[in-house]
């Protein structure tokens, strides 16, 4: 390097003063699950300590989101931009109530999932990486919570992508590989459709960060393709949500692997497709959203209608089970389609609620098939006289995805039928009410075939162990506590929903001098 | 400049989705591999085309003094390059592997994971 040294003033580029201490927070779900991943890696062949250092690690990101939450709930949002550079020149990491809330329910869930995990995946599993392809998964799952920045977003969605069908293929079987080639070619096109959207949104609006997207799009030229660009977002997040047209990906695979991947699946990845519609749409494209409500409203009754009388059709639980995350997420793009604050509130907490319910569904599979005698309507029976535990929280189960009292699936529900009332929606809330009562039929005859029927075979001798009860009644607890007393929870989604309509505490996080 | 690479987008896409339909796998994969190049075109079209003026700013300046070739499109092409070739050595392995346990590349009769003859649940019992 010849030459003089030269005074160079990066003010209008780079950060001046340090990070506070307390922002680093934001990073610390993504990073630590990295860490512990490559970590996980190394130590390959000492198998005892991975479980450990797996459950730890979710742990404390689930500690961390919980103090960002508690941060956001009562300060409103903050943001840290990477490498010391201004946004929108960095990328900056953005946390409010809608994000940090998702991320810790989801960091939750992981970590009762890996505590099911220790009855589920065996040395194999372990050998072959569970645990850190669990962790990066993770990584990938907080990161699209947390991020905001659009191009950042989609390479979450992929980290998140890559590692599941590393947990989605483990085992090898053949029914697992079959799924799991529709799941990844399916996938891989809904990204490379979020990516070309991302394309078009960077050569219209020259920028990716969302806050920036947010505050500019008003100001954008008449002839911008607005339309198209938040079309193509629309069936890119449908197609990884599974919404109706474009779901078929998801009952192919999410019955082939492992319980607990399929827990994890089910409870968590198509959220993130919700997460996105809810950032995407709301945040940046409230208008177009705004024109496109009835082809969602549609879609949203045929996504709700369709997937329970799938899982009317369905002998196999996993498979069932398959279906009403399906009908679930109809429920939810019905919050989208009104876009009022009581519909996104109402699709906030479905989708929160879900993540836990769906999952306790999958683990409740896989405990029925330990005390029973397999996955298939067909074969089980008995179980009510076993196992009366297991059919006590099979029960509550049933009501909570059903959306029935004293569980938490109720008061999303409630809400959503209001704010489709309220919207003038009336055939909407009916397709909300008609989809409960037929995941109720589905889900009744579970309990009347596998549970009241008397045995046909000799159920196995052997008791069910105790951990998969104790999972479900860890994942059970919060479903009834929040359906006895929702009030906290429907706050804290109407304070997500109205930070998605009017995003100027966003902006203002992200951009606190309002340059840029 | 641009007109031109629209035209060689559009191409790209038209060939990668017409091969995407089809339902032998390799041809599946053909069609993936020419939809993720697409996509860097179009990223890389998006940025707007200027040539011969690398953005570098003398050292003499604080800003440069005219119009540079803008430099973003390319770390995110980069990045998406990255991304689609592990997901296509992934998907290749995935598949080789299918073709050999299931005796197939035709998705028509992949149907392990989802039986065609699978019986409906008892109506009662």
């Amino acid at each position: 390097m010849a030459g003089e040294p030269y005074q160079v003033d990066r003010a209008q580029a780079m950060i001046a003063s340090p990070i506070a201490s307390a922002d680093w927070l934001i990073v610390v779900p993504v990073v630590l699950p990295i860490i512990c991943g490559a970590l996980l890696l190394m130590f390959r062949h000492r198998m005892r300590i991975h479980a450990f250092i797996a459950l730890a690690a979710l742990a404390l990101m689930t500690g961390a989101n919980a103090l960002m939450l508690r941060r956001v709930l009562a300060d409103g949002p903050f943001s840290m931009t990477m490498g010391g550079w201004l946004p929108p020149f960095g990328i900056s990491f953005t946390a409010d109530v809608l994000g940090v809330s998702f991320a810790l329910v989801g960091s939750a869930v992981a970590w009762i999932c890996c505590l099911y995990s220790l009855c589920d995946i065996d040395r194999t599993g372990r050998r072959y990486g569970f645990y850190a392809f669990l962790m990066l998964m993770m990584a990938g799952v907080n990161g699209a919570f947390l991020t905001g920045d659009i191009f950042n977003l989609y390479v979450w969605f992929e980290v998140f992508l890559i590692s599941s069908f590393g947990l989605l293929i483990l085992g090898s079987e053949k029914a697992q590989i079959d799924g799991a080639v529709k799941y990844a070619i399916l996938n891989l096109v809904a990204t490379t459709l979020f990516l070309i959207a991302t394309g078009y949104l960077y050569g219209t609006f020259g920028t990716l960060n969302m806050a920036d997207l947010a505050r500019k799009v008003g100001g954008v030229s008449e002839t911008a393709p607005l339309m198209t660009l938040s079309a193509l977002y629309l069936l890119a997040f449908s197609m990884k949500a599974a919404a109706f047209p474009v779901n078929f990906w998801l009952p192919a695979s999410y019955h082939t692997p492992r319980i607990v991947t399929a827990a994890l699946f089910g409870g968590l990845l198509t959220k993130i497709g919700i997460y996105a519609l809810l950032r995407s749409m709301i945040l940046i494209f409230p208008v177009e959203r705004a024109a496109y409500s009835m082809p969602i409203a549609i879609v949203a009754g045929a996504t709700m209608i369709l997937g329970a009388l799938g899982a009317l059709a369905q002998s196999d639980l996993r498979r069932m089970v398959g279906f009403l995350v399906i009908s679930g997420v109809g429920v939810m793009l019905s919050g989208l389609a009104l876009g009022s604050e009581g519909g996104l509130a109402g699709m906030a907490f479905y989708a929160l609620n879900s993540m836990v319910v769906m999952t306790a569904l999958y683990v409740l599979a896989g405990t029925m098939r330990v005390a029973g005698a397999g996955f298939s309507l067909q074969e089980l029976g008995g179980l009510y006289r076993a196992r009366p535990l297991l059919a006590a929280i099979a029960f509550l189960l049933i009501l909570a995805a059903a959306g029935l009292p004293p569980a938490s699936g109720l008061w999303p529900k409630i809400v959503l039928v209001k704010a489709s009332i309220g919207e003038g929606a009336g055939w909407l809330a009916a397709s909300i009410l008609v989809s409960g009562f037929l995941t109720t039929m589905a889900l009744g005859r579970v309990f009347l075939l596998a549970f009241w029927r008397p045995a046909n075979v000799s159920l196995p001798v052997v008791a069910v162990p105790s951990l998969p009860l104790a999972v479900l009644l860890l994942l059970l607890l919060p479903v009834l506590l929040v359906g006895l007393y929702p009030e906290p929870v429907i706050a804290m989604s109407v304070s997500a929903a109205r930070g998605l309509l009017d995003p100027s505490a966003y902006i203002q996080a992200v951009f606190p001098q309002g340059g840029g | 400049m641009e007109a031109v690479l629209s035209l060689l987008v559009a191409l790209f896409f038209a060939a990668g989705i017409y091969l995407m339909l089809s339902r032998h796998l390799i041809r599946i994969l053909l069609g993936i591999v020419l939809f993720g190049n697409a996509v860097n075109l179009l990223i890389f079209t998006n940025g707007r085309l200027t040539r011969g003026t690398p953005p570098i700013v003398p050292p003499d300046l604080m800003t440069s003094a005219g119009p540079v070739a803008n430099p973003l499109p390319q770390a995110l092409i980069l990045t998406a390059i990255v991304i689609s070739f592990s997901f296509f050595s992934f998907l290749l392995v995935v598949v080789y592997r299918a073709y050999q346990d299931l005796g197939t590349d035709d998705t028509d009769e992949m149907r392990v994971a989802e039986p065609a003859d699978e019986a409906p649940p008892p109506m009662g019992y």
